[in-house]
């Protein structure tokens, strides 16, 4: 106790990002029976049932439709994985985590370091599991450094939906979060064309093309297809922008109130 | 991640005071929570925050901590400015406010709170500290509130700070959470930690603290040992019946000595002071009062009284 009170003790490296940091807060994504169902289990079954029906095998770009299927449900899963985990951010500070986080020298952009890492991790596994489902039922096709440049650009993409999450999470009390963005994210893979092609051109198609989860797709099969729309980026870049400012908005009001 | 403590220029003034708030102030728009505080913590006291709800206690730790900045005045811990304080693992606190992780365990929010510190304790070492051992593997969404707040006390002790902060810490807690809850706190001050604790339980600050300080409307109205608070509350409550009491006749009574204050009911008067005998004396032969009642005063009247909070026997 004396020898503590007369020593001027350091600040942690990084801020204090940590290993520690990062295993647990991994385990307690993993923990969490919804998270594992939804982000890991549920897209590699939606792949198995699209992409096992007939006309996997038809061509699209430079693979087949399994390949096209695959990446879709890779980015669905990934997308539910950070709107997860950005919304558990809005959760923490609500039941006063991040108060207790305060009291410590942990640094914010440690914390939200810590944070970004296990979406990247977890969104990776979720495109991970996609991939490897493919893999084992062997319709999927298309050139590997395609395949590998699908599922970077699905992981990155689903960053867009770290920032929905947190939006949503600061919005919507509690942990009601997620209840809302499981159903809202599967309508918006519905109208981003992740489930069933929707038809070039309809009226649902003009709608959808409007929707958050339309452009960021077309990103991802970029490397399939051999397309990029500017209309896709455009969407994109429009829904991060939308969603980055609406977390940073009510983030800001919760920091002035607190 | 530990790290051996070494002497440095620092020592000088953190030898100083715990605490040191200078005319302290803190507005919340046209409320003002805080006005005017000044206080200094002495190294090694155990220190009880008493007031009702609302007068300012909670604010003014927060600006212990750095939570909140005053609006004009200074705050000093351990000699550094509040932030740089908790920066370094010297101050730690059990905030009201304060939330855990319902999916971690015990041992894992330990572990989790532990990998931001630079100078820390054992794990097992705090959580035999906060009487935690057998929950370490318990899911904290699982634990009373009592055994919550043991864990934030663990938390708080990780650290191994200098000054220990507890704001309500037994709110919601039954009489044996409390009561074990106190007793490791008490248990870990003997070793000369200083801790500061705001409480609206009068039997907490009576039992647990060296030295009491009352605030009330944003302000200290008392300070002292708490025999030397309870010593402000000695005396006697005095009731009669007296239709004809009149000016003079107060007056005379409030001439008495040890008199504090003189109440005036309808037909009834109501005297408070030290020497109740001789009020009644003077009462029952010199007036025409009857149905004489003499009931004693406690601590609670005294924090009534001091906090302003008593509307019954405005004394």
């Amino acid at each position: 106790m004396s020898t503590a009170t007369d020593a001027t003790r350091p600040a942690p490296r990084l801020g204090g990002f940590n290993r520690v940091l990062l295993t647990l807060e991994l385990r307690r994504m993993l923990r969490n029976r919804r998270t594992v169902f939804f982000s890991l289990l549920f897209p590699a079954a939606l792949f198995f049932a699209f992409a096992g029906s007939s006309g996997g095998d038809e061509r699209v770009g430079h693979g087949n439709v399994s390949a096209y299927v695959m990446v879709s449900m890779a980015l669905y899963g990934a997308a539910l994985t950070t709107a997860s985990a950005g919304s558990s951010v809005a959760l923490e500070r609500s039941v006063g985590w991040s108060r207790q986080l305060r009291l410590t020298p942990l640094h914010p952009l440690a914390y939200i370091a810590t944070k970004a890492a296990c979406a990247l991790v977890l969104g990776a596994l979720a495109v991970g599991v996609v991939n490897v489902a493919a893999v084992a039922q062997g319709r999927a096709e298309m050139p590997t450094g395609r395949w590998l440049a699908c599922a970077l650009l699905a992981l990155l993409c689903s960053f867009v939906f770290a920032a929905l999450g947190l939006f949503v999470g600061y919005v919507v009390p509690g942990e009601n979060a997620m209840q809302l963005l499981g159903p809202g994210l599967a309508l918006f893979a519905f109208l981003g064309n992740l489930f069933i092609p929707i038809t070039e051109g309809s009226a649902l198609w003009h709608v959808a093309s409007l929707t958050p989860m339309f452009g960021v797709a077309e990103i991802s099969r970029a490397p399939l297809t051999g397309e990029l729309p500017w209309y896709a980026v455009v969407n994109a870049v429009a829904w991060l922008v939308v969603f980055v400012g609406g977390a940073a908005w009510r983030m800001s009001r919760d920091t002035a109130r607190g | 991640m530990n790290q051996t403590s070494t002497l440095s220029p620092r020592s000088a003034t953190t030898r100083s005071d715990a605490v040191r708030l200078q005319q302290v102030r803190r507005s919340f728009g046209d409320v003002e929570a805080v006005r005017g505080i000044d206080l200094v913590v002495r190294p090694g006291e155990v220190v009880a925050f008493l007031g009702p709800n609302g007068a300012g206690k909670t604010t003014t730790l927060d600006m212990v901590l750095g939570l909140a900045r005053p609006t004009s005045g200074t705050v000093h811990v351990l000699g550094l400015d509040p932030r740089e304080a908790v920066g370094q693992g010297r101050v730690a606190a059990v905030m009201q406010s304060g939330g855990l992780l319902k999916d971690l365990t015990v041992a894992e929010t330990v572990r989790y709170v532990r990998s931001l510190f630079t100078h820390v304790r054992d794990v097992d070492d705090v959580l035999e500290r906060a009487g935690l051992t057998a929950l370490a593997d318990r899911r904290v969404g699982l634990c009373s509130g009592g055994e919550q707040q043991r864990l934030r006390f663990a938390l708080a002790l990780l650290s191994d700070p200098d000054l220990l902060l507890l704001d309500e810490p037994t709110t919601g807690m039954d009489v044996e959470g409390r009561r074990t809850f106190w007793s490791a706190i008490r248990d870990d001050a003997r070793h000369g930690r200083t801790v500061m604790f705001a409480t609206h339980y009068l039997e907490e600050a009576d039992a647990y603290a060296d030295r009491i300080v009352l605030v009330s409307g944003g302000r200290i109205v008392a300070d002292g040992t708490a025999a030397e608070i309870k010593a402000r509350a000695v005396g006697r409550t005095v009731r009669a019946t007296c239709p004809d009491v009149d000016d003079a006749m107060v007056a005379e009574i409030a001439a008495l000595p040890g008199v504090e204050g003189v109440d005036v009911r309808g037909s009834s008067v109501v005297v408070h002071g030290t020497d109740s005998d001789a009020v009644a004396r003077h009462l029952l032969t010199r007036t025409t009062a009857r149905d004489l009642e003499i009931v004693g005063r406690g601590l609670e009247d005294a924090f009534l009284s001091l906090t302003g909070a008593d509307e019954r026997t405005p004394a």
